[in-house]
């Protein structure tokens, strides 16, 4: 799963890595955008779409400080997150590496016109394959990653904007990727059958998380202690 | 006189073991009534079911004039009853078992009432200790006021000298005459000991092998002319002879290799001894029991029931 | 009848053999404690093994209903014994010591007798589960605090908030008296026919682990018996830690996935007590007592 975190790196690459000169200055200025952002408090609701995860919605906080420092808290209890995904922040990813651009052209991504850029990393040694980013030229945010790995599948997260549009932060983030299998002997479990089955769940489906965020407290200060 | 018991034609079959085989009696107010038999002639199968432990194959009972089936509630409430050996719960004190059965006989009574109850029976200073330390008499003690606690009617005790020692059988018997005759209680006690019952009982019944043998008052099963004498001699011919020609003649009952035996009245005894040694009869020995007790040991065997009898 | 229960229970109490199901219920618990205490997030490794590498887990997932639940799906495995060790003696206990004829002599139909003695066993039951709920839960919540809690089926994880576990504990140790009553029950059955109290507790043990081996065991042909046995009925006080999902598949607080199912379990359970205890109560009614 270090791969998710890859490919914050990659989203980190954009603006540095040479390439198409409009493409370049369109990462260069959503990388801006992201950099207004030093610290910020967020509220939201998570919902976690896993075939063998039952998890009602929950209540969440998540904390972030520039450069890279990020925590989520759920209220009342205890979550399984994917790693590193839904921690994921625009702005925390101000790395650079040899990562080379291609201008895909341009896509739509839920009715709204897209263009498309691939990230793919000179590096042999790493996971990732490919990175494709789809920019929403004129407010200037990402709308969707896709991250295919060499051994972990495809990861994509899509990002829906509304108020906080201007700090390049979004108001939901959909995280979606490949899960393996879960399973555990019965002998273990000793396990209540109430009928409800277990065999029609499918296999390898995709697993969902979704945050959607209510407020953001940007750039008012947050403790480290809330950080740890 | 109220009839206390009433047994009408009872049987008690264990599958193709009859323990019990139609046996009647009954026993009236205010009576020690003696039930008599050896181990296994059915005594202990009785009571359990005058006590409704176990359920008769045929046959009725009535106690107090009901029947015990449709009135057994009642019935219950007017017995105590010590069984064998009185087994109680020995992870509890004296004091903790009587006041348990004591509620369970449906009375309730305040501590110093039960205090008084041991104190009848003697183990008042033992009485919060626990019962696996109490010896054999002291437990058969407390089992009796158990039984005694809710002042019933009628007192069945099984046995209830089995494991004593010969003061605590001593005890028992005076125990038993005090019931009846100063708190007028209604006493039915079984025992395979003849002599024992003899001195408490103003009523028996022998019992063998499930059937009735003998049943009446105690005056009249040891009437004085019903004495046997047993005639141990090394001339048995010579000896039979010369009471033939006597006025014994009519009265000998049985003639062995080395002994022969005369029915006379028990003040006959004397004289019949001298008779023989007059006639120079080579007596080895003269041995005089009650006809009753000839007859029970003759359906006993252990020697047990021997030593009671020449005792 | 509320007497003859005072003096049945009392009875229970006074032996010593009572307070050791209530010292090994503490030592078992204790011993789950220290376990998880030192070694819990090793144990939470092993469950979440298939998770653990593709997911972060937030919050405490070693908290003191986890530790009660693991308390609970140990203890009531070992807990029947423990019960049958009362209830199977009620009757050949007395029988043993000779005590049941002086019983069966006192003015109480022998209905009421083993009727109360029954409910005296339960009351001791239902005493027990009130310790392993001071001692499991209780307890544990003193010392490792309250979370969510990660219930790890087979075939799925459920994670139930922290404000939406107790009451599903309350329930579920409800249905957990019910079904070590229906164990009493049982030893309460075979104690009948006995007169030593060794009879019973093993043949009551027999059938308990013989049926959970047959319940656990994923063979085909036993999975359809299985819900014949009454102790694959037991465990459905897990059925109380598991949500209804929307149409998403997203768990909702606050309620049941399969309350009916549940029910039918306590059915199933009532059913056994009352066949086992009626059974027991009409057997005894005919029976003679040589003892």
């Amino acid at each position: 799963m270090k791969t998710i975190k890859l490919i914050l790196f990659f989203l980190v690459l954009i603006p540095c890595v040479a390439g198409a000169q409009p493409v370049t200055d369109l990462l260069k200025k959503v990388k801006a955008r992201l950099e207004k952002v030093n610290d910020y408090e967020a509220t939201g609701k998570m919902k976690t779409d896993v075939v063998f995860l039952k998890i009602p919605v929950s209540n969440i906080k998540s904390y972030y400080k520039k450069p890279n420092r990020f925590k989520l808290t759920r209220q009342n209890g205890v979550s399984l997150l994917p790693k590193g995904g839904v921690s994921v922040n625009l702005g925390s990813l101000l790395l650079t590496d040899d990562y080379s651009t291609i201008d895909a052209g341009y896509s739509t991504v839920n009715g709204k016109k897209a263009r498309v850029v691939k990230l793919l990393p000179v590096s042999e040694q790493t996971d990732v394959v490919l990175t494709t980013l789809y920019i929403d030229e004129a407010a200037l945010v990402i709308l969707r990653s896709n991250t295919t790995t060499k051994e972990n599948g495809t990861y994509e997260m899509e990002m829906y904007y509304g108020k906080y549009t201007e700090w390049g932060l979004p108001d939901k983030v959909i995280f979606s990727f490949n899960t393996k299998d879960y399973k555990l002997p019965k002998g273990i479990t000793l396990e209540y059958d109430d009928g409800t089955k277990s065999a029609d769940l499918p296999k390898n489906k995709k697993g969902k998380v979704e945050i959607t965020y209510s407020s953001y407290i940007i750039n008012k200060g947050v403790s480290d202690a809330l950080l740890k | 006189m109220q009839t206390i018991i009433r047994v009408n034609h009872l049987s008690k079959t264990f599958g193709d073991f009859t323990a019990v085989n139609d046996l009647s009696f009954s026993v009236q107010e205010g009576n020690v009534y003696g039930f008599l038999g050896q181990n296994g002639a059915g005594k202990s199968t009785t009571i359990r079911m005058l006590l409704t432990l176990i359920r008769p194959t045929a046959g009725e009972i009535e106690l107090f004039g009901y029947n015990l089936y449709s009135h057994r509630k009642e019935i219950l409430r007017n017995i105590g009853a010590v069984i064998e050996r009185p087994d109680l719960y020995k992870y509890l004190s004296g004091f903790e078992n009587l006041s348990l059965f004591a509620k369970m006989s449906g009375v309730h009574l305040k501590r110093s009432q039960l205090m008084d109850q041991l104190e009848l029976v003697g183990i008042a200073n033992r009485s919060a200790d626990k019962v696996k330390t109490y010896s054999q008499g002291m437990k058969q003690r407390l089992g009796l006021a158990i039984a005694l606690v809710h002042n019933p009617q009628l007192i069945v005790l099984d046995e209830p000298t089995n494991g004593l020692d010969p003061q605590g059988i001593a005890d028992m018997r005076n125990l038993i005459l005090m019931l009846s005759r100063k708190m007028k209680k209604t006493v039915f006690v079984s025992s395979h000991l003849l002599s024992e019952v003899e001195q408490v009982a103003n009523r028996m019944l022998i019992i063998d092998k499930g059937k009735k043998l003998v049943e009446g008052t105690v005056a009249d099963l040891f009437a004085p002319d019903e004495t046997i004498v047993h005639i141990k001699t090394v001339d048995t011919q010579s000896c039979r002879l010369v009471l033939a020609e006597s006025s014994y003649g009519e009265r000998i009952q049985e003639v062995h290799a080395n002994e022969l035996t005369v029915k006379i009245r028990r003040e006959e005894v004397p004289e019949l001894t001298a008779f023989l040694v007059g006639k120079n009869v080579p007596v080895l020995g003269i041995a005089a029991r009650h006809s009753l007790e000839d007859y029970f040991l003759k359906i006993t065997s252990s020697n047990q029931h021997v030593e009671a009898f020449t005792n | 009848m509320w007497k003859l229960l005072q003096i049945e229970v009392f009875k229970i109490f006074k032996r010593p053999r009572t307070y050791i199901a209530f010292i090994a219920i503490w030592a078992i618990v204790t011993l789950i404690q220290v376990a998880i205490y030192a070694d819990g997030a090793k144990y939470m490794d092993f469950v979440l093994r298939d998770v653990r590498e593709s997911f972060d887990i937030i919050g405490r997932p070693l908290n003191g209903y986890f530790v009660c639940f693991v308390i609970l799906q140990t203890l009531l495995i070992h807990v029947p014994l423990l019960v049958a060790l009362v209830s199977a003696d009620m009757i050949a206990g007395e029988a043993n010591m000779g005590t049941l004829r002086l019983l069966i002599t006192k003015p109480i139909s022998r209905t009421k007798l083993l009727l109360s003695k029954f409910l005296a066993s339960s009351v001791y039951v239902l005493l027990l589960l009130v310790w392993i709920a001071v001692t499991g839960l209780f307890l544990s919540m003193a010392i490792f605090g309250t979370d969510g809690l990660i219930n790890a089926k087979s075939y799925e994880i459920i994670i139930i908030n922290g404000n939406d576990v107790f009451w599903r504990y309350l329930l579920a140790f409800c249905f957990a008296a019910l079904a070590l009553i229906t164990v009493a029950a049982l030893g309460f059955f075979f104690s009948i026919f006995a007169e030593n109290s060794l009879g019973p507790i093993v043949a009551t043990m027999s059938v308990v682990i013989v049926f959970t081996i047959l319940t656990t065991l994923d063979i085909p042909l036993f999975q359809s018996m299985k819900h014949f046995f009454f102790t694959s009925h037991m465990i459905a006080w897990k059925g109380f830690f598991e949500m209804k999902t929307d149409a998403e598949g997203i768990a909702i607080p606050g309620t049941i996935r399969n309350l009916p199912a549940i029910l039918k379990s306590a059915g199933v359970l009532l059913l056994h007590i009352v066949l086992l205890v009626g059974g027991a109560i009409t057997i005894f009614n005919r029976k003679d007592v040589l003892s």
